[in-house]
């Protein structure tokens, strides 16, 4: 599925609409609008963007703890986004889930989750619930290298590959479990390897080029929508803010991030890309700036008039009877 | 029609037949069920009937719970086979953290008609890692349901009721009480989950069991009759929700409460059923509630050390006859 302009244009405001979601959210929290903790994609805009922009709605996607820039690719809605970070009654959850647990059955997202892999085995479900309804729909699944190294995952890949599910296994290599580098952590430098050990096809590729990403991500995409099976992606990429919202971060030096901040920013290679092919121009690049500016700044209005949940909702939305 | 006398592994059989044929959504994953039909024999005529619709899996409980579960959110009704229910601690997360909580936890968006069906129990010399029962663990989620049947009517009504529900079933099913035979009605036969059963009725003692525990009351009641203590017997058959109408009806006539279950004593369901006796019901109690209940050991192999651990009729009767002697 090539691009036309207006495609591309859309996926650059889809990336721009991430990195002031998640810039305005680290304010939010520093003011202490936003209770518990959040973790940031800043940086990571590329692969959720390069993913999501080749699926279909009725698709189906799970994500992580770092999940605000794919349920934004995917769609999500600005206003019950930010109502759920705040605990707002409006918000996805009505204040129960927060940052980690946010979902849109509409959109086919199926939840972030706040256990390392825990949407990878879900996946598998979508997947085989497509398989057995017959349905053209894929299931695509975002998980970072920390969760590649957990059980579930080889369990999951396998089984996938057996029953020629059609799942995109997505893994976002930031370079980083938690405080954790991922070369202490993993046997191999290019998780796509392992891919090979379950025979479904594996791809690494620059996880902050939007174009290399999405051209990965289409031809894993056509291949399970086809019936052939899944894959894995390993986006390479690297995590701009800490693990978490106030991360002291004694794991890298300031320097590290500074210059994938300065040199290897995925936004602004599309952009230059974009303004190479004369698609951009300085003026619709402001323009769509302030008016994603325009729409965050109604997205906290929202949450901020929102209420907050009675106190004993606390026991509702548990079982249906 | 009368009822025709079938075995617990047959009754669950023929609910499971009815209600994939009834209901095309319906499917059965697990490890080793299609070949002889699950393990215990108890899904017999299915792979025959249905063969699209009983799955062969790897050795892989975190992602076989995972298919479960990812089904049942994008239009099916899985029942997840999990060979023994032992092995539920290698999909521990996905039970707990993942299909317990992700309907409450993103706002009641969705449903979760998920079957987990878990053969548990001991006497079989099956040792520590394939003998325990562990309903206690799931009654301490909140957002599961938790079954237990006894005779073969309970497990066919209930297992219908089970898949019929739109929110998660931990439902477990005593090993050894596969070949047990009762009565079972024929046809749609479905029994509402939350009901506890008043099995004989009594008014000296009330006798509480479930699964394996509700035999063990049964026969305590009949040999009790025998000293002329009329024990009246209830199987619980659903944990959560739990029936406490039935339970309060029972008491507030015999005064008199033994708990029993197979599962071992401290913090199993017996210590939160008497907590509820001696909070809702402490002025009508005569006596201690008691548990009967196996003692705090890992199941051990060697028979003599696995029949000394597990509650026997006699700790039942001996329950009884110490809660009769308060006045």
């Amino acid at each position: 599925m090539a691009l036309n302009i207006d495609d591309y244009l859309t996926v650059y405001r889809t990336m721009v609409t991430i990195r002031q979601f998640e810039t305005l959210a680290g304010e939010l929290f520093a003011a202490g609008k936003i209770p518990g903790f959040i973790h940031l994609s800043l940086g990571q805009e590329g692969s959720a963007v390069g993913v999501c922009s080749c699926l279909r709605k009725d698709d189906y996607l799970t994500t992580t703890h770092r999940g605000h820039g794919h349920m934004i690719a995917k769609g999500a809605d600005l206003k019950k986004m930010v109502a759920e970070l705040f605990g707002k009654k409006t918000g996805y959850c009505k204040g129960k889930g927060g940052s980690m647990h946010i979902a849109d059955f509409s959109l086919g997202i199926l939840g972030a989750n706040g256990v390392v892999a825990g949407g990878v085995p879900i996946i598998a479900g979508a997947g085989f619930s497509i398989k057995m309804r017959q349905t053209d729909q894929v299931a695509v699944c975002f998980f970072g290298d920390g969760a590649a190294n957990r059980g579930p995952v080889h369990e999951v890949m396998n089984l996938a590959a057996i029953w020629k599910l059609p799942i995109v296994f997505v893994v976002e290599n930031n370079q980083f479990a938690s405080t954790t580098p991922h070369r202490e952590a993993c046997a191999v430098e290019d998780i796509s390897l392992r891919a090979k050990g379950y025979s479904m096809p594996g791809m690494t590729v620059d996880g902050n080029d939007l174009l290399q990403v999405r051209n990965a991500a289409e031809t894993a995409v056509v291949r399970a929508r086809k019936g052939e099976g899944p894959s894995l992606i390993e986006n390479k990429t690297y995590r701009i803010r800490g693990h978490f919202e106030g991360d002291p971060q004694k794991y890298r030096r300031p320097a590290e991030v500074a210059m994938w901040e300065d040199k290897n920013d995925p936004i602004a290679r599309f952009s230059h890309f974009l303004t190479q092919e004369k698609i951009l121009t300085e003026n619709i690049k402001e323009e769509v700036w302030r008016e994603v500016a325009a729409e965050l700044s109604e997205a906290v209005t929202f949450a901020d008039q929102s209420p907050f949940p009675e106190p004993e909702e606390a026991l509702e939305d548990l079982l249906t009877s | 029609m009368p009822d025709r006398i079938l075995s617990c592994s047959a009754a669950l059989a023929e609910a499971l037949n009815e209600e994939m044929t009834r209901d095309p959504s319906v499917f059965i994953i697990g490890e080793d069920i299609k070949a002889h039909a699950g393990i215990f024999g108890q899904f017999k005529g299915i792979p025959e009937n249905f063969p699209d619709r009983i799955i062969d899996t790897p050795i892989s409980e975190s992602a076989i719970a995972g298919v479960g579960l990812g089904a049942a959110l994008t239009g099916l009704r899985p029942v997840v086979d999990l060979h023994f229910s032992d092995f539920v601690t290698c999909c521990m997360d996905e039970l707990v953290n993942q299909t317990a909580k992700i309907r409450f936890m993103l706002g009641g968006q969705v449903r979760v008609p998920l079957v987990v069906w878990c053969p548990d129990g001991a006497g079989l010399r099956a040792a520590a890692q394939h003998s325990q029962s562990l309903e206690a663990w799931f009654v301490h989620t909140p957002g599961l349901k938790v079954v237990i049947p006894s005779e073969p009517a309970d497990v066919k009504g209930l297992i219908k009721a089970a898949i019929r529900d739109d929110d998660p079933v931990m439902f477990f099913q005593h090993k050894k009480l596969f070949a047990k035979e009762g009565p079972v009605p024929r046809g749609d036969y479905v029994i509402e989950l939350g009901q506890a059963a008043v099995k004989r009725p009594g008014n000296d003692a009330t006798l509480i069991g479930y699964g394996s525990g509700f035999y063990l009351c049964r026969e305590a009641a009949l040999q009790l009759s025998e000293m002329e203590i009329d024990a009246e017997v209830i199987d619980l058959r659903t944990l959560k929700p739990l029936d406490m109408t039935t339970v309060a009806e029972s008491i507030k006539k015999t005064r008199r409460a033994v708990i029993v279950h197979e599962a071992c004593r401290t913090g199993g369901f017996g210590a939160e059923l008497a907590a509820r006796i001696q909070e809702e019901l402490f002025d009508y109690l005569a006596a201690p509630v008691k548990r009967v209940a196996a003692r705090d050991v890992p199941m051990p192999f060697s028979p003599p050390l696995e029949d000394y651990v597990l509650p026997k009729v006699a700790d039942v009767i001996a329950a009884v006859r110490e809660v009769r002697t308060r006045k």
